[in-house]
């Protein structure tokens, strides 16, 4: 039994191996940026609008207030970011219902990446909303004894979405793999309904603990 | 191979404790979590969605204990780095 999607490799060439994590995360990427390509092909600002572009109306704007509720004043500059992460990892979730597909965030290498992004956004836009100096000072708050705390826990927050969404998406994935040795009949349809269920809940919340950190570093620091 | 029998044995018992074990904390925590925002969502109906927001939000940081503990123990059974290193060094 194969502990995530990234022992299936493909093909090799030289030191590189195509294994399924990145065929999968091709798909998602094609899908997502295919799907919204052709909806705002012909984009209606007034009157009746189709079904489709009302179907993305709807998740923008509820992506907009969600981070306008974390604490982000303008969600404009920050809704490309992390609409982008609760997209993919949602997605990543859904398209579990077609056969044979194996999620890509149920490897550690690619929920990793994506906690490696936040890791890499948080100082990026504390840094564009205050200044170096106002974020480096902010790492002394409220004294200079909290420092090594300041910087471990900025290293460990990220360690944690990392492991918190790879657990929640093997998990997910091994209890059904088991179950369908020991009772194959009516038992894994409801633990891959509760899987999509845990997925989508694990997509809101690495979206919302990505927005959070960014305001914590961004809104403090704000001029 | 006594030292193979004891890795095997070893990984074993402490894979089934990891898990057991590490499930009763954030089981207990995640209880009380729910049962405190029912009281106060029962108390104040309108502020339903920012409750409800955050304890999902409280949900999964008090899960992410229990991710850990399970991830030990599948690396314990599935990925155990001293019964592949143990198996080499036995097969040769």
């Amino acid at each position: 039994m194969r502990l995530s999607s990234d022992q299936l490799i493909y093909c090799h060439h030289g030191f590189f191996d195509l294994n399924e994590t990145i065929v999968s995360t091709w798909v998602i990427m094609f899908l997502l940026a295919a799907g919204s390509a052709l909806i705002t092909r012909k984009l209606v600002y007034e009157g009746p609008v189709s079904r489709w572009q009302n179907v993305l109306e709807i998740i923008v704007t509820t992506i907009q207030s969600q981070i306008k509720e974390v604490g982000l004043k303008k969600p404009e500059k920050f809704i490309g970011f992390i609409g982008t992460l609760f997209l993919f990892v949602a997605i990543a979730a859904l398209l579990t219902v077609v056969p044979g597909y194996d999620p890509p965030t149920g490897s550690l290498s690619t929920t990793t990446a994506l906690a490696l992004c936040v890791f890499v956004a948080v100082p990026l836009y504390g840094i564009e909303a205050g200044g170096v100096s106002k974020y480096l000072k902010s790492f002394v708050q409220p004294t200079p004894i909290m420092l090594p705390f300041n910087i471990i826990s900025q290293l460990s927050r990220t360690l944690a979405l990392a492991i918190r969404l790879f657990g929640n998406m093997m998990s997910g994935a091994m209890i059904v793999a088991i179950l369908l040795t020991i009772t194959p009949f009516i038992f894994p349809i409801v633990m891959t309904a509760l899987g999509l269920l845990i997925g989508m809940v694990q997509a809101y919340i690495f979206a919302v603990l990505a927005a959070v950190y960014i305001a914590a570093a961004a809104e403090t620091n704000a001029a | 191979m006594i030292n193979m029998t004891a890795i095997a044995v070893a990984s074993i018992v402490t894979a089934g404790f990891t898990i057991s074990i590490g499930c009763i904390g954030p089981a207990l925590g995640e209880g009380r979590a729910v049962a405190t925002a029912l009281t106060s969502v029962a108390q104040q109906p309108d502020a339903a969605p920012t409750i409800t927001r955050t304890l999902f939000v409280g949900l999964a940081m008090i899960e992410s204990t229990a991710i850990y503990s399970f991830v030990v123990s599948m690396i314990l059974i599935f990925a155990n780095p001293f019964w592949t290193s143990a198996v080499h060094v036995g097969g040769k």
